[in-house]
């Protein structure tokens, strides 16, 4: 069953994380780096994303397509980036979340299967 | 099925709840040979689960029946399983609770509804978006895995404690189907006991409630008045409950992995140990919440543990250790009734009438609105 873990992470966070001198970013990647070694033969894709200071929402309005600068949402969290893991349940899927290492909230959605013949 | 059991109702919602089992199991394991037998001894099941339950009594049966009685091991392995699928974490606290007392203890959605003051087709529709997400998001239904037992236990019994309280904390008389709520609550405990021996806090948590359930009558005076635990007869408590409760702290104590249940647990075996209000053992109660706050600290128990040493130390010393808990506390009524009462020692009448109103202010209940109006008359 495949799954999705949204990486979140506070915006104070985030704003630490972006002005981190590039030494510095690469030691903080390690734990990170670690975590996608150990479990690298669940992991069936995913992206990290740019900052939230580069988003763009699209927003309908009366189905007219309104563009604007920003997330979708104001909130504390942002998201850095995703995962999708090919796992047996949700209990080993929550079990990878609970080990990521940044300390940010991680949502886990399991992902609608369509019966797509696998290529 | 409505033949068998002569309730059109009754033997519609078991047919369904079979059905929705087979949705649920038979994706992986496959459609049995003969479906339709299947449904037929699932729904059967789940019949004899609910006359099971509705015979009265039932905990106290299972009291007497002893608690070091086992459940058959396939049976047990399969009620296991649905117990820790009924309380999985990443269910809500609500469905957790609807589910359990659907499925294990076999309730109907009506009585669900009526034990939480809300309408059926809430219930239902709680239990029905649990199930959808059981699915959808395949959690799996099985016994944890060893590295996450003791977590997941712990989420069991925390759902099983407030279903008791949500029942015990109940007033008298007209919610009589509250009540009931914390006695299927004790018979799940009992229930996980039996399930799992070797877990101390399940016993630890069916020696609470024994404890509290033992005393439940005594609560409550001729006209529903509420009756504190210094005025109660304690002649009236249940002494049968009380000397199973022991006899699970002590089966607990033997695996020597103590934890907040079990503690309080024995702080109201003090309690109910104790032949007469003055012959309390504060010094004891003390040392135990010392413990309690040492493995889960919370202001709730610091409060409580200021009560004890008024009895210990005096009602000065119990106020300055009250009076640190006025952040936290500030809107819970508890805090300012006990304030009150160290207030009201201490001759400080008009700051104790004070916090009397503030107290009042802050419960809903009628019970104890009549006992702090009584108190500021």
């Amino acid at each position: 069953m495949k799954y999705v873990l949204l990486f979140t992470d506070s915006k104070d966070r985030a704003r630490q994380w972006d002005a981190m001198p590039e030494a510095q970013r690469q030691a903080a990647y390690g734990p990170i780096n670690d975590w996608f070694g150990k479990y690298s033969g669940k992991i069936t894709g995913g992206q990290e994303l740019q900052p939230e200071r580069t988003a763009t929402t699209i927003r309908f309005n009366n189905g007219k397509a309104v563009v604007t600068d920003g997330p979708f949402i104001e909130g504390k969290e942002t998201i850095g980036g995703y995962a999708e893991v090919t796992v047996a349940d949700l209990d080993e899927a929550i079990a990878m979340a609970k080990e990521w290492p940044t300390g940010g909230p991680v949502e886990v959605r399991p992902v609608i299967d369509r019966g797509e013949p696998q290529r | 099925m409505v033949r068998a059991l002569g309730d059109f109702d009754l033997a519609e919602e078991l047919v369904q709840e079979a059905l929705l089992e087979a949705v649920e199991h038979w994706p992986a394991e496959g459609i049995p040979q003969k479906p339709g037998a299947w449904l037929l001894t699932t729904a059967r099941h789940k019949a004899a689960d609910q006359f099971r339950r509705r015979a009265r009594y039932r905990e106290k049966l299972a009291q007497l029946e002893g608690d070091g009685m086992r459940v058959d091991t396939a049976e047990g392995d399969d009620r296991l399983r649905l117990i820790f699928t009924c309380c999985h974490p990443a269910l809500s606290r609500e469905a957790q609770v609807a589910l359990t007392l659907r499925a294990v203890a076999g309730l109907t959605t009506a009585e669900i509804a009526r034990a939480f003051i809300t309408s059926e087709a809430t219930i239902a529709q709680r239990i029905v978006r649990a199930k959808r997400k059981i699915v959808e998001a395949n959690i799996p239904y099985r016994v944890p895995a060893e590295h996450d037992m003791a977590e997941r236990v712990d989420e069991v019994l925390a759902v099983l404690y407030l279903m008791f309280n949500e029942g015990y904390l109940a007033t008298a008389g007209s919610h009589a189907s509250r009540r009931d709520l914390a006695e299927d609550a004790a018979w799940l405990a009992g229930l996980m006991v039996r399930l799992m021996p070797q877990q101390p806090e399940a016993l630890g948590l069916l020696a609470l409630m024994r404890f509290h359930l033992a005393r439940a009558e005594a609560r409550f005076d001729q006209s529903g008045g509420l009756m504190l635990l210094q005025d109660q007869d304690r002649g009236g408590w249940d002494r049968e409950r009380i000397a199973s409760g022991i006899a699970l702290l002590e089966r607990a104590a033997l695996i020597q992995r103590p934890g907040p249940y079990q503690l309080q647990a024995a702080i109201a075996a003090c309690h109910v140990e104790a032949r007469s209000w003055e012959e309390t053992d504060w010094r004891q109660i003390i040392l135990l919440y010392d413990a309690l706050l040492a493995l889960a600290p919370s202001p709730v128990a610091q409060l409580n543990r200021a009560i004890a040493r008024r009895y210990l130390d005096g009602a000065q010393a119990a106020l300055d250790d009250v009076e640190a808990l006025a952040d936290p506390l500030d809107n819970y009524y508890l805090f300012h009734a006990t304030r009150a009462e160290l207030l009201r020692d201490l001759g400080r009448d008009s700051d104790a009438r004070l916090a009397l109103t503030r107290a009042l202010s802050l419960t809903e209940n009628p019970a104890e609105r009549a006992l702090l109006e009584k108190r500021l008359a």
